[in-house]
């Protein structure tokens, strides 16, 4: 039988070779980034064995910069190094809210927004947020690097696109104007240390009052989270007035395709993801004004 | 399987351990280092019993492995004390009752000082959700609460 092994390659070619390596032997490997779930999935019985690769040694993996033109989150960047850094908090204010929801101060200091978007929970709260933000997964593997959407890198419940013999090596994102302000909001059943019932991810752009850009991504309502173009159509245009409030989270609503279970039921998540939008709306829009 | 080979500082010291790959660093730090101040709740990072820093960074040791460890710096709750004199947040746990079996202590103890290097005087919210990962089943909180702002207090104006 095989047994568990560990190695933290120190450059990106090192790592995808031996993901391409244990890929072509038919060895089980895993990339290993704050462990978070990681560990505590080993501590499962499904979890057999494998070679796990840890990402943290790598430079790339480990930048997070702030350009006037865009913002790169590496896979290595924990939620508290986010945290830490004044430029991002205040260009991505609603990612930031969603990667300091995840878990508590000592999750924070280890868990990434990278190994959540991997880890594809249904529930995976930095998703929605992301999807908002327009992220863009920077892959890498040994032919070479590719750029994916993040709404089209979950693709079902704990699956991704990744390929074999692919990591995640970082998220680019787009520079918010002045005028562009993100906000992302969950319900749960406690204040801390809970799991997502719905949660709701907005980038808006306003012009004079006026919303002229828009993205909205649900999450723990479906298999995946996933863009809600239609609620996003109904804001452009609009002043933010009601009717259009409405006509999002209706859009949200319809979007939604939950399951019943201990948290909450169809109807109730229903529902609340269509008071998130307006109110995750609501915010963002009160970041454009300053306020 | 072969064990692997790490070298890290355990609180201020040089230490070299053998672990299997598959090794917590909680465990490590139990079973093949002898420092069992660092106690396992959950072993599944929900509970903080088992916190530790790690190049100062407040995590779950058990959601670290043990290999991880090569080259960090890492504090338990061994490296609180100064030899015989214990530090303010323990005097101050003593003095309040904030602890009654002891099991989720250390890892308050050692949240809590990573909290007050942060920030010297964090009002009562920043303390509950800063430990809030670190649950209690005896106290009911009020107690340990009290101790860090105690021990807050008495670390900016020392007696
Ligand atoms: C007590 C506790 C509370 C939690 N609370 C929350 C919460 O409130 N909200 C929430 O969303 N999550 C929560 N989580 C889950 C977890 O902390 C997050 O999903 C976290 O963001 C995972 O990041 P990580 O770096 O630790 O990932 P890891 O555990 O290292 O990896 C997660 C998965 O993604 C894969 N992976 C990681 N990075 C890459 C990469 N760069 N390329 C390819 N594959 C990769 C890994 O192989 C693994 O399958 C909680 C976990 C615990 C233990
Ligand atoms: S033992 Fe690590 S969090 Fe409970
Ligand atoms: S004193 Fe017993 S768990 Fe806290």
């Amino acid at each position: 039988m095989e047994s568990y092994a560990y190695s933290a390659p120190a450059s990106v070619a090192e790592t995808v070779a031996l993901l391409a390596g244990h890929a072509d032997a038919g060895r089980a490997v895993q990339i290993l980034a704050g462990g978070t779930d990681v560990l505590v999935q080993m501590k499962g019985p499904a979890h057999t064995p494998r070679t796990l690769l840890d990402i943290k040694k790598l430079d790339e993996a480990n930048r997070l910069e702030v350009t006037p033109e865009d913002i790169y989150i590496g896979a290595a960047v924990s939620s508290a190094r986010m945290n830490e850094n004044a430029e991002l908090k205040s260009a991505l204010p609603g990612l930031m809210e969603a990667s300091d929801l995840i878990g508590s101060t000592q999750i924070q200091g280890r868990a990434t927004i990278c190994g959540n978007l991997c880890n594809a929970s249904p529930a995976g709260d930095s998703i929605p947020a992301m999807i908002a933000a327009g992220a863009v997964c920077d892959l890498a593997s040994a032919t070479g690097r590719r750029e994916l959407a993040v709404e089209d890198f979950v693709v079902g419940v704990g699956k991704n696109a990744l390929e074999s013999g692919e990591f995640l090596l970082g998220l680019r994102l787009p520079m918010p104007s002045t005028q562009t302000k993100d906000a992302y909001l969950r319900f749960t059943p406690r204040t801390e240390m809970d799991i997502a019932v719905a949660g709701v991810g907005i980038s808006l752009t306003l012009q004079d009052l006026v919303c002229t850009h828009a993205r909205v991504a649900i999450g723990a309502v479906a298999p995946t989270a996933r863009l809600v173009p239609e609620a996003a159509a109904a804001l452009v245009g609009s002043t933010l007035d009601d009717d259009a409030l409405e006509a999002a989270a209706q859009a949200c609503r319809d979007a939604a395709s939950p399951i019943s279970d201990k948290r909450g039921t169809v109807e109730f998540r229903r529902k609340i993801v269509g008071v998130l939008c307006k109110r995750a709306a609501a915010q963002a829009a009160a970041r454009v004004q300053g306020n | 399987m072969a064990r692997m080979h790490i070298e890290s500082t355990i609180n201020g010291e040089a230490r070299e351990f053998l672990c299997d790959a598959d090794q917590s660093m909680l465990d490590v730090l139990r079973d093949e280092l002898g420092l069992t101040g660092t106690k396992e709740g959950c072993g599944t990072g929900d509970c903080g019993a088992c916190s530790v820093l790690v190049d100062g960074r407040l995590v779950c040791s058990c959601l670290m492995l043990g290999a991880e460890a090569q080259g960090a710096e890492i504090e338990t709750i061994e490296g609180i004390a100064e030899n015989e004199k214990l530090h303010p947040l323990q005097t101050k746990f003593l003095e309040n009752a904030a602890l009654q079996c002891g099991i989720c202590t250390p890892g308050i103890i050692v949240a809590a000082k990573a909290l007050l290097e942060k920030d010297p005087n964090p009002d009562e919210s920043k303390i509950r959700y800063w430990l809030a990962g670190n649950l209690c089943r005896c106290t009911g909180y009020d107690k340990i609460i009290r101790a860090v702002q105690d021990a807050a207090a008495e670390m900016s104006h020392p007696a």
